[in-house]
C-alpha cells in the first residue's frame, strides 16, 4: 500500500537528520498523543534549530511516492525544517478544528513558517475550511509566501472558486511570478480569465511593455470566443502576438 | 567598516532610512519590541505588531540588503495596563522562538510601578527558560536609581549579567553597569539619551569592552545613522579602529549572538534558503527563468510586491 504523506515526510526528515532522529520521534509521539498546543508551538519553533534549514534532498522515486500519496503534491524545493513543521501539524491531535489552529499559527508565523504552512495545504484535513486563510496568504506582499500557495501546489486547482483562481493568476503576472508552475492552468482555464488576460496584455502593449508567453496557456481554449477573438486578431496583425503562441 | 545597529525601530522608519543605513555600512540591525508612541488597547493589535517585526519588517529590511533581527517583549509602559499585559504574556512564548528573535526586550521600568516590576520579573523568567539574552530599557526619569534597580532584579532572578544588555546608559550609569558585568548599551538619541560627542568622550574613558552603540531610531526625532556617525566621529577623534569595531559591530554580535539566532555568516555568507526566501525569491522555481533586466528603481524594490 502506498505510504501516506506523513509517513513519507517522516522518512525523509529522519533520513536527512539522523542525529536528530530521537528528538523527531519523541516530538511527534508527544504531539500525536494529544499534548497541549504549546508543545506543538515549541516543536515548530525548534525545527530549524534542531534540523537546520537545508533543502530536502529527494530523488525521482521520492517525488513519485509524493504524487502517489496525494496527486499533484510535489515536495520539491521544500526545506527540512519546513517538512518537519508540516509533519508536526499533520500528526497533531488537537481538540479544536484544524482551520482554527492553522489560523493561530499563521497569525504568529515568521516568513519561513508561513511558507511551510502554505506549502502543506494539499495535505491538511478539511481543506475547504482553509479557504479564507489561503486568501490571506495570496494577499501577502512577500513573493515567496504567494508562491508557496500558487506554485507546485494542487490546492488552488482543487479548491479555489473561479474568482479566486483568476485573481491568483493575474496577481502572479503582476508580481513577476512565473505562471507555468501553477498546477491546473489548462484545466481551470475559463472565458472570464481569458478575457482578463487579453485585457491585461493589451494594457501592457499600450504601455510599450512585453507580456510573457505563459499567459496564453489560459487563453488558447477560448481563441474563438467572440469576446476576445477580434482583439487577438488585432494583436496578430500588429505584430504583438504570433499565431503559434495561441496554439 | 561594517556596522550593526542593535536598537532600531524600523517599523516607524521609511525606505529612505533603510537605504541610507545600508549605504552607511549597516549590515544588520535589531528591532526591539517597543511602545509605538501611543498605548495599544487590544491584545490583538499587540500580537499583530509582534508578527510584523518577526516577519514583514524582516522581509522589508532584506530588500535593502540588511539582515533584520528583533527582540520580543512587553514594554514597561504597557505593562501598566494589566488586562493587556496578561494577554500579551500569554502570546509571548509563541514569538520568542521565531527565527531571528535574539532577545526578550525591551523590558524594564518606566515609572517603576509594581506592575512594571511584576512583568519585568516574569519576562526575565521566560528569558531564562528559553536561554535568550535580555534587552533592558532603562527609565528616562529617576534614571540612575532605575538602572541600578534593573540590575538588582536581574541578579535577584538569577539571570547571568553576561546575558543582559542594559540600554540607554549615560555618564551617570555606565560605571556601575560595566562594573557589575552587564553589557552597556548607549543610544545616540541626543534629545533624551546620548550625543555623538559625549559618546566619543566615554569611549576615551572606558574603552570598548562590553560597550554597545545603537541609534534607537523610532517615531521621534532621531537619527537612523547614529551608529555610523558615531563611528566616524570616534575615528576622527583618534579612538582606535579596533575599539570602534567592537562598540559598533562586534560587541552587539557577541551579546545577541548568544541567542544562537545571529551569526556573521547571515550577512557575509547567507544560507541558500535565506537567499531565496528573503533576498531573491525561490530560485528552485525560478531556476529556468531568463534573468530579468530591470531598471534601477525596480531592482531596488526587489521582491516587495507593490500593487
Amino acid at each position: 500500500m502506498a505510504k501516506s504523506p506523513a509517513e513519507l515526510l517522516r522518512g525523509w526528515v529522519i533520513a536527512q537528520a539522523p542525529d536528530a532522529a530521537d528528538w523527531i520521534t519523541e516530538s511527534l509521539d508527544t504531539i500525536a498523543a494529544g499534548a497541549p498546543e504549546r508543545d506543538l508551538h515549541i516543536v515548530l519553533g525548534m525545527a530549524p534549530r534542531r534540523l537546520g534549514k537545508a533543502d530536502l534532498v529527494l530523488d525521482k522515486a521520492d517525488l513519485a511516492a509524493a504524487d502517489a500519496a496525494r496527486p499533484g503534491w510535489s515536495p520539491e524545493g521544500w526545506s527540512i525544517d519546513g517538512a518537519m513543521r508540516v509533519l508536526a501539524l499533520l500528526v497533531s491531535a488537537g481538540n479544536r478544528p484544524f482551520a482554527e489552529r492553522f489560523k493561530d499559527l499563521r497569525r504568529t508565523a515568521d516568513v519561513a513558517e508561513m511558507i511551510a504552512l502554505y506549502r502543506g495545504l494539499p495535505l491538511y484535513p478539511d481543506p475547504e475550511t482553509l479557504e479564507f486563510e489561503t486568501g490571506e496568504g495570496l494577499r501577502s506582499n512577500i513573493r515567496t509566501v504567494f508562491e508557496a500557495i500558487a506554485h507546485n501546489n494542487p490546492y488552488p486547482r482543487d479548491h479555489f472558486d473561479e474568482h479566486r483562481w483568476n485573481h491568483m493568476v493575474l496577481k502572479a503576472l503582476f508580481v513577476g511570478s512565473r505562471l507555468s508552475p501553477i498546477l491546473g492552468l489548462t484545466e481551470r482555464a475559463n472565458p472570464e480569465l481569458a478575457r482578463i488576460l487579453v485585457d491585461y496584455a493589451r494594457e501592457r502593449w499600450a504601455a510599450g511593455r512585453p507580456v510573457t508567453d505563459e499567459l496564453w496557456i489560459s487563453v488558447r481554449a477560448f481563441r474563438d470566443d467572440p469576446a476576445i477573438s477580434g482583439q487577438l486578431d488585432d494583436a496578430i496583425r500588429t505584430g504583438h502576438l504570433t499565431k503559434e503562441a495561441l496554439q | 567598516m561594517m556596522y550593526i545597529d542593535p536598537h532600531a525601530h524600523m517599523i516607524s522608519r521609511t525606505t529612505d532610512d533603510y537605504e541610507a543605513m545600508a549605504a552607511s555600512g549597516v549590515v544588520a540591525l535589531i528591532e526591539p519590541a517597543f511602545w509605538i508612541g501611543q498605548p495599544r488597547t487590544y491584545v490583538g493589535t499587540y500580537v499583530d505588531y509582534l508578527s510584523s517585526i518577526v516577519g514583514w519588517e524582516r522581509f522589508r529590511a532584506s530588500q535593502f540588503g540588511i539582515r533584520h533581527y528583533c527582540t520580543v517583549g512587553l514594554n514597561s509602559k504597557e505593562a501598566n495596563n494589566e488586562e493587556l499585559a496578561e494577554g500579551v504574556m500569554e502570546w509571548l512564548p509563541r514569538f520568542a522562538l521565531k527565527e531571528g528573535v535574539v532577545a526578550i526586550g525591551e523590558i524594564g521600568y518606566d515609572e517603576q510601578t509594581p506592575l512594571e516590576d511584576k512583568y519585568f520579573r516574569l519576562q526575565l523568567e521566560l528569558a531564562k527558560e528559553l536561554h535568550l539574552p535580555v534587552m533592558v530599557h532603562t527609565p528616562h526619569r529617576d534614571k540612575k536609581r532605575g538602572t541600578s534597580r534593573s540590575m538588582d532584579v536581574c541578579e535577584e532572578m538569577g539571570v547571568d549579567p553576561g546575558m543582559v544588555i542594559i540600554d540607554h546608559n549615560n555618564e551617570e550609569t555606565v560605571a556601575e553597569t560595566l562594573q557589575r558585568g552587564f553589557w552597556a548599551g548607549f543610544s545616540i538619541y541626543p534629545s533624551t539619551k546620548m550625543g555623538n560627542a559625549r559618546m566619543v568622550e566615554l569611549l576615551k574613558q572606558y574603552g570598548g569592552e562590553r560597550i554597545i552603540v545603537d541609534s534607537a531610531c523610532d517615531w521621534g526625532i532621531s537619527d537612523s545613522l547614529g551608529v555610523a556617525k558615531t563611528a566616524k566621529l570616534a575615528l576622527e577623534s583618534g579612538i582606535p579602529e579596533e575599539t570602534v569595531r567592537k562598540v559598533c559591530y562586534q560587541n552587539a554580535l557577541d551579546a545577541y549572538g548568544q541567542s544562537g539566532q545571529m551569526k556573521e555568516d547571515d550577512w557575509l555568507n547567507p544560507a541558500p534558503i535565506d537567499q531565496r526566501t528573503l533576498f531573491e525569491g525561490n530560485s528552485i522555481l525560478r531556476g529556468g527563468r531568463e534573468p530579468r533586466i530591470e531598471a534601477p528603481g525596480e531592482r531596488r524594490a526587489g521582491q516587495m510586491l507593490i500593487e
